[in-house]
């Protein structure tokens, strides 16, 4: 049996890029050269990891830490930074109350620190800047997405591209000095004065999906699962093809 | 070893024993992982299916004699068996003391009878995620088909109506939703196997990515 097997349906095809083996299991050091506040309970790291191998936007890397008696704790982190050739990648992190990885980051890393990557990891939720792009991101699952956005950015690329970014409160928003004319935020708690409060709805998605781009869009959702369910299934709702939604969870 | 500044951890709650070598059960946190204790993360790449237990089937074919396909009432129809233990995600957290129901995978296998040719299997979603297995890690009471988790009926973000249930490998190996297992003389890789992800998927080895 050579023809290779497939199952009578299919989500999303695999893989926007093949996942480089040796990248993927090599351990690099990794150093803090830069922490920016990007909200009260995010920050970004700058990591240089100088025999990076590249990577997309969308893809994330594993990161460990080792405690003096050899412990590990290792995490999946979203790159934030759009590919480009400085030996330098950019992190995003959550302080997640009583986090291990996160709260050592918060708490603890300065300028100077070693952390170990592994990566890039994941073909599946990349974007190498091809098809029309969609995105639905809440919280820190704007970190993947914003890599697209800059990367389109940085580009010049013309193929459309929308954000719709879901954060508590505009002070809550990450990365909200840098969003243009791409990105739609939507605010759940408080919102600037004369802005609704609410969670991403139909409205929301509707006229999004009825600018269909030629080809369509190609659907990315990030975010905790909760939110995945939600905006996936709005998604669907709204006429987008299963198979043209990709989404990543983060737990 | 790379020790970093200031980093403890949580406490240290349980040393690494993978026993299970004479069949005694795999018990302890395999390295690199922690305990997620009440969470049970959900990390599915795909729109979560609504598909209700009246819709779903599974089939085994491939290198069978017996080419077959249940119904979720064909399937219940087969003796019980229950999974308790613990389960391991690659993203890094482990869930100790699970109990799912469901059937063990060796009461479908017995039906269709794999060939002794059979190697490997392809086992594929309602939704088209599929991954590989060696035969060998889904007989032997190691593999189960499951409907329930806790005593209640398995909801559909973690793979209701019904998913593989695979606990000694990692548990993108437990395909949600699951639709068949597709029985073939070698080895294919499957959605995260295409992905970078190992082929097998030992905890105890830590073969997360293809290479480790
Ligand atoms: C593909 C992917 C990409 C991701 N990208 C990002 C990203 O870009 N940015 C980002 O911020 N996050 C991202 N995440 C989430 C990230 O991997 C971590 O889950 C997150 O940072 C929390 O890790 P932690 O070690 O800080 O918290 P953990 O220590 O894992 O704790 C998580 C929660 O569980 C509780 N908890 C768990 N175990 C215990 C225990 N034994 N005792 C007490 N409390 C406990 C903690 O209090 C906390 O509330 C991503 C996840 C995935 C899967």
């Amino acid at each position: 049996m050579t023809e290779s097997f497939t199952p009578p349906t299919r989500f999303a095809v695999p893989g926007r890029i093949a996942v480089s083996e040796s990248t993927a299991t090599l351990w690099q050091t990794a150093t803090i050269t830069e922490i920016r506040r990007e909200t009260p309970h995010a920050a970004t790291f700058r990591l240089a990891v100088p025999r990076w191998a590249g990577h997309l936007p969308g893809q994330h890397l594993m990161l460990r830490l080792t405690a003096d008696d050899g412990y590990v704790a290792q995490r999946h982190y979203s790159i934030a930074s759009a590919p480009d050739d400085s030996g330098h990648i950019e992190l995003t992190l959550d302080h997640v109350a009583g986090g291990e990885v996160s709260g050592w980051f918060h708490t603890v890393a300065k300028p100077g620190d070693e952390v170990e990557v592994r990566g890039p990891l994941s073909g599946f939720f990349a974007w190498p800047g091809d098809r029309p792009a969609l995105l639905i991101g809440a919280g820190s699952g704007v970190v993947p997405l914003m890599s697209m956005v800059r990367h389109h950015r940085v580009r010049g690329l013309d193929v459309p591209l929308r954000l719709l970014v879901s954060a508590r409160g505009p002070e809550e928003l990450i990365y909200a000095r840098e969003y243009g004319a791409e990105t739609t935020p939507v605010f759940t708690r408080s919102a600037p004065r004369g802005e609704p409060v609410g969670r991403i709805a139909a409205a929301h998605v509707a006229p999004l999906l009825a600018e269909q781009p030629s080809g369509g869009w190609e659907a990315y959702v990030c975010g905790s699962n909760g939110f995945a369910e939600h905006a996936s299934r709005l998604l669907v709702a709204a006429g987008q093809p299963v198979d043209r939604i990709r989404i990543e969870r983060f737990g | 070893m790379n020790v970093t500044r200031g980093f403890t951890g949580r406490p240290r709650v349980l040393p690494h024993s993978p026993k299970g070598v004479g069949g005694a059960p795999i018990t302890g946190l395999p390295p690199g992982q922690y305990d997620a204790g009440d969470d049970w993360p959900v990390l599915s790449a795909e729109v979560t299916p609504d598909l209700t237990p009246a819709e779903w089937t599974f089939r085994i074919d491939g290198l069978v004699e017996e080419p077959r396909t249940w119904t979720w009432k064909q399937a219940h129809e087969l003796p019980g068996s229950v999974y308790a233990g613990d389960i391991h995600c690659v993203t890094s957290w482990s869930k100790f003391g699970v109990r799912f129901g469901g059937v063990s995978l060796d009461a479908f296998l017995d039906v269709v009878r794999p060939h002794g040719s059979g190697t490997h299997a392809v086992a594929y979603s309602h939704t088209g995620y599929t991954t590989n297995l060696p035969l060998a890690d889904l007989t032997g009471g190691r593999a189960w088909i499951a409907w329930e988790y806790d005593g209640e009926p398995l909801a559909a973000e973690h793979g209701g109506p019904a998913r593989l249930l695979v606990p000694h490998l990692y548990f993108w190996k437990s395909a949600k939703w699951i639709a068949g297992l597709r029985i073939l003389d070698h080895d294919e890789p499957g959605f995260w196997e295409q992905n970078g992800y190992h082929a097998r998927g030992n905890p105890w080895e830590e073969q997360r990515y293809s290479g480790d």
